[in-house]
C-alpha cells in the first residue's frame, strides 16, 4: 500500500486543450429537408389516408353506381353543402349541442358534489364506489324508456339520460384522481392550512386533474353517442328534431347522400371538440405542468 | 441568563400507527426539547420512528401517550406554524409556478395579502439562490433546485419551527453537499429552529448543533450529543471522523456507556 504522506500531488494523465474545430466534424445541426419533415408530420399522414380514403370511396361508389345503398363521395359533399347552405344541418347540429351541454354541465356539476362528498367522508366513498359500480356498466340509453315514463317525449327525458351517461365515467375518474394523489402533496396540502371544501378545491382538484380531463372526454364521447342514439329514437318535437333526428328523418325519404351528410356533421362535430376544446385545455393545464406528455 | 421555556417539549411520546395487519409501535416513551435557535437533528437507523416522531411534531398524527407542546401549547392539527420540507420532489403543486408555491401557504393561511406575500416570497427565493428561475413550472427543475423552492416556501412563513424529513436524502452526493451548507448559510442569517431527520452520520454531524440518537424497532432515546462548532470545521477532519465513529458505535453496538465517557475531543 502507498503512504499516504508521500502521494504526489494529482495531476491529469490527459489534457486535450482544443476540440476539433466544428467544420472538421461536418454539420452540428442541418434544417430537415421538405420531404423529412412531412414524413413525420402526422397531420401531414393523416391528411394522406383521408385522401386515400376519399378516393377509394369515390372509385367504388362510382362502380356500384347506386346512389341508394351507397352514394359517391362527391353526392355526400353535396349534399352536405347544400344542407349546411339552406340552414337545415346548422340548425340541427344546433339543437343537438344545446341538448347535450345541458346534460354535461348538470352531469359535471353532480359528478363534482358526488366525489368531493366521497372524498371528505367515508360514508360517501363506499356510496359512490357501489353506485358507480351499478350504473357504469349500464348504457345510459337502456334508461331511455324509463324516462320516457317519468318525464315523458322531450327534452327532460333526453337530458336525464344525458347526465347519466356523464355522470358516472366523470365521478369515477374524479374519485381515482383523488385517491392516486400522493401523501406528500396531501400533507404540504394541509400543512399550508387547508381543510374541508378549500383542501378540495385548491388541493385534490387541481392535483388531480390529468384524471379529471380524462374523466371529461370520457363523459363527452358517452354523452355524444347517447345524444344521437336518443334522438335516432325519437326527436325533441317535430320542428326542432337534432342531428340524430335528422338521419332518421332521411333515411325514411331514402336521401341516402343526406345521411351520410348528417354522420359527417357528427364526426366533424366530434373532432372540433377533441381538438380545439380538450387539446387546448390540456396545453394550458396539465401539459404546461408536466404532469402529462 | 434566566432559563427560557424550550419551544418544543416531547415528553414520554408513545406513537402507534396501523398497518392493515398489525398495529406498529413506531416510538416509545421519547423525550426531548428542542430550544430556540436550535438546529435539533434526530439521527437512527430505518425504523426508529424518526420521520412517524416528526409527522408527529407536524400534527399529522397524535400520540398514543405522551404530550407534545409547542411553546406551551399542546399540537394538534397540521399547522403553517410547523413548515415541512419532505424528501419527496413532488411536494410542490406541479400546477403553479416557483413563486406562486413560494407565495401559496401565505395567502392559504391568511398570513399576508397578495402583494405583500409576493414581497415576501421573492425574497426568501433570493434566499436560495432562484430569483432567476420565478416563473417557471416544478417539472422544469431540478432535484436540488425543487427541495430549494421547498425551503424558500418553508422559511418564506417564516414559522417557529422548521421541520425537514429527510430533505436531501433523494438528492446526488454534490447537491447534497451544497444544499447542507446553503442550509447552515440560511442558519446564520435567519436563526431559525429547525427539528432535522437523517439516517446520515455525517449529515447529522454537519447539520446540528444537538443530536438526538434513536435505537430502532420501537424508536428510543439511545444518547444526545452536543455537537456545535463540528459542523463547518473542515480542518478538524480527523475529529470529524472520530465523532462520526462513536456515534456508529453508540447505535449499532451495546457500549453505550463506555463510549460515551470518552471525551468527544479525544
Amino acid at each position: 500500500m502507498h503512504d499516504e504522506t508521500k502521494r504526489e500531488p494529482l495531476r491529469p494523465v490527459r489534457v486535450q486543450l482544443r476540440a476539433s474545430a466544428p467544420e472538421k466534424i461536418g454539420d452540428v445541426s442541418r434544417a430537415l429537408s421538405l420531404w423529412e419533415r412531412l414524413s413525420t408530420n402526422s397531420l401531414a399522414l393523416r391528411i394522406f389516408i383521408l385522401t386515400l380514403i376519399a378516393v377509394a370511396w369515390q372509385v367504388y361508389a362510382s362502380i356500384v353506381d347506386n346512389a341508394l345503398l351507397f352514394p359517391t363521395f362527391t353526392d355526400v359533399l353535396d349534399s352536405l353543402w347544400r344542407e349546411t347552405r339552406n340552414g337545415v344541418l346548422p340548425d340541427r347540429a344546433l339543437t343537438s349541442m344545446r341538448l347535450l351541454l345541458t346534460g354535461y354541465v348538470i352531469g359535471i356539476v353532480c359528478a363534482a358534489l358526488l366525489s368531493t362528498v366521497a372524498v371528505t367522508t367515508r360514508l360517501g366513498s363506499a356510496l359512490l364506489s357501489t353506485l358507480t359500480a351499478m350504473f357504469n356498466p349500464l348504457p345510459a340509453i337502456a334508461l331511455l324508456p324509463l324516462a320516457l315514463l317519468w318525464f315523458g317525449l322531450g327534452m327532460p327525458s333526453i337530458v336525464f339520460v344525458l347526465v347519466h351517461a356523464v355522470l358516472w365515467p366523470l365521478a369515477l375518474n374524479t374519485h381515482s384522481g383523488f385517491l392516486s394523489v400522493s401523501e406528500t402533496l396531501r400533507m404540504t396540502g394541509q400543512n399550508c392550512g387547508l381543510r374541508g371544501i378549500r383542501y378540495v378545491i385548491k388541493l385534490l382538484i387541481p392535483a388531480a386533474f390529468p384524471s379529471i380531463l380524462t374523466g371529461c372526454k370520457i363523459a363527452w364521447a358517452f354523452a355524444w353517442r347517447t345524444l344521437i342514439a336518443a334522438e335516432l329514437v325519437f326527436g325533441i318535437s317535430a320542428r326542432a328534431g337534432g342531428i340524430g333526428w335528422f338521419i332518421f328523418e332521411r333515411r325514411n325519404q331514402l336521401e341516402t347522400a343526406d345521411v351520410f351528410a348528417g354522420l359527417f356533421v357528427i364526426i366533424l362535430i366530434g373532432l372540433l371538440v377533441e381538438s380545439l376544446i380538450f387539446r387546448t385545455l390540456e396545453h394550458v393545464t396539465v401539459r404546461r405542468w408536466g404532469m402529462q406528455r | 441568563m434566566a432559563p427560557m421555556r424550550p419551544l418544543l417539549e416531547v415528553e414520554h411520546v408513545t406513537l402507534q400507527y396501523k398497518t392493515p395487519q398489525h398495529l406498529v409501535t413506531a416510538t416509545y416513551k421519547v423525550d426531548f426539547q428542542v430550544n430556540r435557535g436550535d438546529r435539533f437533528v434526530l439521527l437512527g437507523p430505518s425504523g426508529c420512528g424518526k420521520s412517524t416522531l416528526l409527522k408527529a411534531v407536524a400534527g399529522f398524527m397524535k400520540p398514543a401517550s405522551g404530550t407534545i407542546r409547542l411553546d406551551g401549547r399542546a399540537i394538534e392539527r397540521p399547522s403553517p406554524d410547523r413548515m415541512m420540507v419532505f424528501q419527496e420532489f413532488d411536494q410542490l403543486l406541479p400546477w403553479k409556478t416557483v413563486l406562486q408555491n413560494v407565495m401559496f401557504p401565505l395567502t392559504e393561511s391568511g398570513t399576508l395579502r397578495r402583494r405583500a406575500a409576493r414581497e415576501r416570497a421573492l425574497r426568501s427565493l433570493e434566499m436560495v439562490h432562484l430569483s432567476g428561475f420565478t416563473h417557471v413550472y416544478p417539472h422544469m427543475l431540478s432535484g436540488g433546485m425543487k427541495q430549494r423552492v421547498a425551503i424558500a416556501r418553508a422559511l418564506a412563513m417564516e414559522p417557529s419551527m422548521l421541520l425537514m424529513d429527510e430533505p436531501f436524502a433523494a438528492l446526488d452526493a454534490l447537491t447534497r453537499r451544497t444544499l447542507q451548507d446553503e442550509l447552515l448559510h440560511l442558519w446564520d442569517a435567519v436563526k431559525f429552529t429547525v427539528l432535522f431527520v437523517t439516517h446520515s452520520i455525517e449529515e447529522a454531524i454537519r447539520i446540528g448543533n444537538r443530536i438526538l440518537l434513536l435505537s430502532p424497532h420501537p424508536g428510543q432515546v439511545r444518547a444526545e450529543l452536543r455537537s456545535e462548532g463540528w459542523s463547518r470545521n473542515g480542518d478538524h477532519a480527523e475529529s470529524f471522523l472520530a465523532l462520526e465513529r462513536q456515534i456508529h458505535a453508540m447505535l449499532f453496538t451495546d457500549q453505550v456507556e463506555d463510549t460515551a465517557r470518552g471525551t468527544p475531543h479525544a
